[in-house]
């Protein structure tokens, strides 16, 4: 006996194959068109031109390190040193860091590796070495520069009215007004305690000495105490602001994702189709669903911030409102899909609608119902951040704040930091709480 | 409970409805207190949020329909602007749905890759394994409006700095669903392309991803919708897309209302179709696959 292949099944084959060779083609084939659409439609061969690699820079050395401006007013005389410039960071009159000197009218800055900047009345001279010295002084018409030859052109910047002298080591930057010297070194300074606290400077052998053992530094309080009172306020990084705000972002999630549970759970058994017979209530408590869920999440935060102005609650309640509609879809499915002999039964002991629910039914979808809310309530913490940024409350608002000034990037580094801590903590946790109520009970 | 039945290591029965009827009293004295901690934090919680809210929860209340009836009675008085800006407004939602698009599209094949490399037994490096899923987790992690407010700055406003945002974040969330999904796809088809000598890629292009295609598919569906989404939100805060011209409308404010009811019902109309659409092919891919 011999296997004869039916001729229309051999053609079904053949075809097929051709069929399948032509998707595996063209699949990709359609894909690198979308793709070449795309990189012309979004001008990415002009995106060379837009980037601003300097900017890239400034970034990337603001987040690991800082600057210390020394300044000297021309018109009076007074040298201030601030880091970062900032009045917060000022150094008071009598303190200066130990590579600035002050001697009989002369300010001798120290930028490391052999470069010394000095200030001796309206003259600065920056020693380069292996260079020499820059001199500038203000002449009849403009300002005066001497420099040795042979510096590369891309070190000094000079016109009449400002010279900016831009080394490894550090900048200079001489107007009519002022001299400035910016000298960068690494890490986020003032980071635990500013200039004006007695803790400032202190290694943490020290701190932990005076902590312990040392005289009290205010005679009212421990100095364990003060040394958290002055961290928590402290002026350049506002911990305890920023503590609130990580709080408040975390409150909106977690009151939008449970509100959102809480008001979704009754509505649905309305849209459930073996709790409500009426086709009709079930119909257009869905459609409620469905509309709260497409009008997305972005249009709620604005009709609500107009209603309830800017806050955690405003941000709350979009969260709320939002997943009212996923929710409210997801349980009625739950429901839909319930064993009925447990309901049954219930029923057989005589109990009521409410008996029979809370008996028959939460039990069953409880898994589903917590898996789902704990799922959200990780995702709500990260869309708490962008909301936050829209109605004004959170770290999200904290964020775009110091990104739109566009100078404090370390404050950037520090909240990106924070806030990719607390959506990893709120995953593990929610990951552990799901695993323990779920599997556990 | 079960210590206090087996005390002694003996099993007394006359005692299990005493104990039984313990267990439910104490289960439900811990579900009770769960529920009162539980209630106080949402009421303190809720207290709490209204306190540092610029406007009171309850002020608010009855203001709720203010906003909505004053945009749509301008926008109604100026019914017969709408369809002209939605004319308008097509480009910036057509940036909207693209920068979601190739977003989905670039992290599913970056998650795509990552999944297989984080799955163990078919892992290229098996000790690898932990590196991938930590990477996974932190591209998980990093919310869209960080890196793209970031990369504004460095690259400028336009539709890219969204696309990257969001394409990172995809290849997180789409790598771990990936992963599980292929950590219960068949091996032996694998072993068999081994067994002739396949290199891992022929492997997993052969003999894996055939199995997981239809899961994997609906899961870039889903994630299509979510970004979508995002893609507005992030307009909205950055820059690009239809978020951004609602930004603008919205800031104009009274005069505008009527673009802004546009914007709001292309929205509406783009994420209830793609909404649709999506549910559609994931039952057939999910449920008719087998069919």
């Amino acid at each position: 006996m011999t296997i004869s292949v039916n001729p229309d099944i051999a053609t079904t084959i053949t075809a097929n194959f051709t069929r399948r060779k032509w998707v595996s083609f063209a699949v990709p084939a359609v894909i690198l068109a979308y793709l070449a659409y795309i990189f012309f439609a979004f001008d990415i061969p002009g995106l060379a031109d837009r980037a601003r690699m300097d900017n890239a820079r400034i970034l990337m050395s603001d987040f690991v390190s800082h600057k210390t401006h020394v300044e000297r007013d021309n018109r009076s005389g007074d040298i201030t040193v601030a880091i970062e410039g900032e009045r917060k960071g000022t150094y008071p009159p009598g303190m200066s860091p130990d590579w600035v000197r002050q001697t009989d009218g002369q300010t001798i800055i120290d930028l490391g590796s052999g470069n010394i900047v000095t200030y001796a009345g309206d003259a600065m001279t920056y020693a380069l070495p292996g260079y020499g010295t820059i001199r500038v002084q203000p002449g009849p018409d403009g300002l005066m520069l001497t420099k040795p030859d042979g510096i590369p052109p891309d070190f000094i910047n000079a016109s009449n009215t400002r010279v900016t002298i831009t080394t490894p080591a550090g900048r200079v930057t001489y107007t009519r007004s002022r001299i400035e010297t910016f000298k960068y070194s690494g890490g986020w300074e003032l980071f635990f305690f500013t200039l004006d606290s007695p803790f400032y400077g202190k290694s943490p052998l020290e701190l932990a000495g005076m902590a312990l053992t040392g005289d009290r530094v205010d005679p009212a309080r421990a100095n364990i105490t003060s040394m958290a009172r002055d961290f928590w306020t402290n002026a350049m990084w506002r911990h305890g602001d920023v503590a609130w705000a990580i709080f408040e972002t975390m409150l909106m999630a977690f009151l939008g994702t449970f509100g959102a549970a809480i008001i979704a759970l009754p509505l649905g058994f309305v849209a459930a189709s073996n709790f409500m017979p009426v086709r009709l209530v079930r119909g257009s408590m869905r459609r409620v669903f469905d509309f709260v869920r497409g009008v997305d999440g972005l249009i709620w935060t604005i009709i609500l911030s107009r209603a309830f102005g800017p806050g955690p609650m405003t941000g709350a309640l979009a969260i709320l409102l939002t997943d009212t509609g996923s929710f409210g879809k997801l349980f009625s499915e739950a429901l839909e899909n319930i064993d009925e002999k447990q309901v049954e039964g219930v029923r057989s002991t005589g109990a009521n609608a409410a008996l029979r629910a809370r008996f028959g039914v939460i039990p069953q979808i409880t898994p589903v119902l917590l898996s789902q809310i704990l799922y959200h309530l990780e995702s709500n913490t990260r869309s708490a951040t962008v909301i936050g940024a829209i109605v004004g409350g959170g770290v999200g608002l904290l964020l775009t704040q110091a990104i739109q000034t566009q100078k404090d990037w370390e404050e950037v580094a520090y909240y990106m930091t924070l806030i990719i801590l607390m959506v990893m903590l709120m995953d593990t946790f929610s990951g552990w709480l799901r695993r323990k109520l779920i599997k556990g009970s | 409970m079960t210590d206090a039945a087996l005390r002694n290591g003996v099993p007394r029965l006359t005692d299990t409805g005493t104990v039984y009827l313990e267990m439910v009293r104490r289960k439900r004295m811990y579900g009770g207190i769960l529920l009162v901690i539980f209630v106080a934090m949402m009421a303190s919680g809720f207290m709490l949020a209204d306190e540092r809210n610029a406007g009171g929860f309850w002020e608010g209340l009855h203001m709720l329909g203010a906003f909505p009836s004053e945009v749509v009675s301008e926008a109604w008085r100026n019914r017969a602007n709408l369809p002209g800006y939605a004319w308008q407004f097509l480009p910036s939602l057509l940036e909207t749905v693209n920068i979601a698009a190739v977003s989905t599209l670039i992290g599913a094949l970056v998650a795509m890759v990552l999944a297989l490399l984080a799955t163990r037994g078919l892992a290229r490096w098996p000790r690898a394994v932990g590196l991938f899923r930590r990477l996974m987790d932190s591209f998980r992690a990093i919310p869209e409006i960080v890196v793209a407010l970031v990369l504004i700055y460095i690259l400028g406003p336009g539709p890219i700095p969204a696309m990257i945002a969001i394409a990172i974040h995809t290849a997180g969330a789409l790598g771990k669903l990936f992963s599980e999904v292929a950590e219960n796809a068949d091996l032996k088809p694998v072993e068999g392309l081994a067994s002739v000598g396949a290199t891992w890629g022929q492997r997993m292009w052969l003999g894996v991803v055939p199995q997981v295609a239809p899961n994997w598919l609906s899961y870039a569906l889903l994630r299509f919708e979510i970004n979508v989404r995002a893609s507005a939100i992030l307009g909205f805060v950055g820059s690009g897309g239809i978020g951004y011209d609602l930004k603008i409308a919205m800031q104009w404010g009274q005069g505008k209302y009527d673009q802004v009811v546009a914007i709001f019902l292309l929205l509406f109309a783009t994420i209830v179709i793609i909404d649709r659409i999506s549910d559609h092919f994931r039952t057939r891919l999910t449920k008719g696959a087998s069919a």
